[in-house]
């Protein structure tokens, strides 16, 4: 296992790449004014776990995006997967 | 490094793929049948697919000094309309005896709709009455938890499926554990845009152990990169992992779970 230095050498700049690739998403949705589609919900909702300590969090994203349910659909409404459940966000 | 490359759709590779992998030090390749990207029209495409991947892509392989195998199944994408399932099901018992058939794969479910958890039953019969192993396809970004649950729910409800057999494949964070828990092997697929990054892959190694567990380009017609599974052994170095755990995930652990079938003949040396 990496020391805490180590995976930051690693990963910081590739983070923070990202970090603001997210932060930029956002502002172009927001000038678009797209702000109430479900996945921006989700993704607000997953947004928001980055704060969680515990060492889940790729998993707590994961699960936020996610179906919960077990019953299976009647039928296949295509074939395409959008990201985030529509029924998390109430839409 | 030599390695498996156990799940890559080469139907939708160029021959310079095959090149690459051998470069990268590929000695076998693995190919679960899919959906092309549109629906066949009848079984007689599925036909014509089932001999592409039993006797063509060997040979093209084999120019470049890989094996080559394949799975047999109609993919969940094509398994909303029963009636031409059942059809292309039909098809398969007489060609598992084809020497580089390996299995049933990969089946699974899309968008956990009722038909195609039916036809992953029924092909799970089928694997079952023939004695053959298993690759799952696990649905899509949101559909993927509650996708994988039904899939190991139908494979236990079975009966006499053999969970070290099947292999759950494009597991990630929220899926992994439900899936070494009860006693499948995982299989992780390493994409651009979706499934899963390199580094978030080695984190789940870091995390589960190396133990029946193996690493996938999943490579098709779609965004993805041969070259997923090198530069993953490329990421466990720059972690510092030494050679011979990097050896188990991507040789020892798929040539481990393939040997299960009579048909898997590559030897990885020692």
């Amino acid at each position: 296992m990496n020391s805490a230095e180590e995976v930051l050498d690693l990963y910081f700049l590739e983070t923070r790449h990202k970090l603001l690739d997210v932060a930029a998403f956002l502002d172009r949705v927001e000038r678009a004014g797209g702000t109430g589609d479900f996945r921006m919900q989700a993704l607000k909702k997953a947004l928001a776990l980055l704060h969680e300590e515990g060492g889940s969090r790729a998993e707590a994203i994961l699960q936020c995006f996610s179906d919960p349910t077990r019953e299976p659909v009647d039928k296949a409404p295509g074939k395409g997967a959008a990201g985030a459940w529509p029924g998390g966000t109430g839409a | 490094m030599k390695y498996i490359e156990p799940h890559a759709h080469m139907v939708s590779r160029t021959t310079d793929d095959y090149e690459k992998l051998a470069f990268a030090g590929c000695i076998a390749v693995c190919e679960p049948a899919f959906w092309a990207g549109f629906d066949r029209s009848s079984a007689d495409g599925f036909r014509d697919y089932f001999d592409q991947l039993m006797l063509h892509e060997p040979r093209r392989a084999a120019s470049y000094g890989i094996d080559h195998y394949c799975w047999l199944c109609i993919n969940p994408k094509e398994a909303e309309d029963l009636a031409l399932a059942r059809e292309v099901i039909a098809l398969i018992p007489e060609r598992l005896t084809s020497p580089t058939v390996l299995g049933i794969g990969e089946i699974g479910l899309n968008k956990n709709s009722r038909n195609e958890l039916t036809i992953l039953e029924e092909h799970i019969a089928l694997a079952a009455a023939h004695e053959q192993l298993i690759l799952v396809h696990t649905p899509h970004l949101e559909d993927k938890y509650k996708g994988t649950a039904l899939t190991l729910d139908a494979l236990e409800a079975h009966g006499s499926i053999r969970p070290e057999r099947v292999i759950i494949d494009h597991v990630e964070e929220h899926t992994i554990g439900m899936v070494l828990d009860r006693g499948f092997w995982a299989g992780m697929t390493l994409y651009p845009d979706s499934k899963c990054s390199i580094p978030r892959a080695v984190d789940m190694l870091d995390r589960y152990g190396i133990d029946r567990i193996w690493m996938n380009s999943a490579c098709d017609w779609g965004v993805s990169n041969p070259m997923a599974v090198p530069r993953a052994v490329l990421e466990m170095k720059r972690r510092g992992w030494d050679a011979g755990r990097i050896r188990k995930v991507v040789l020892e652990n798929p040539a481990a779970f393939m040997s299960q079938s009579r048909h898997f003949h590559t030897g990885i040396g020692t």
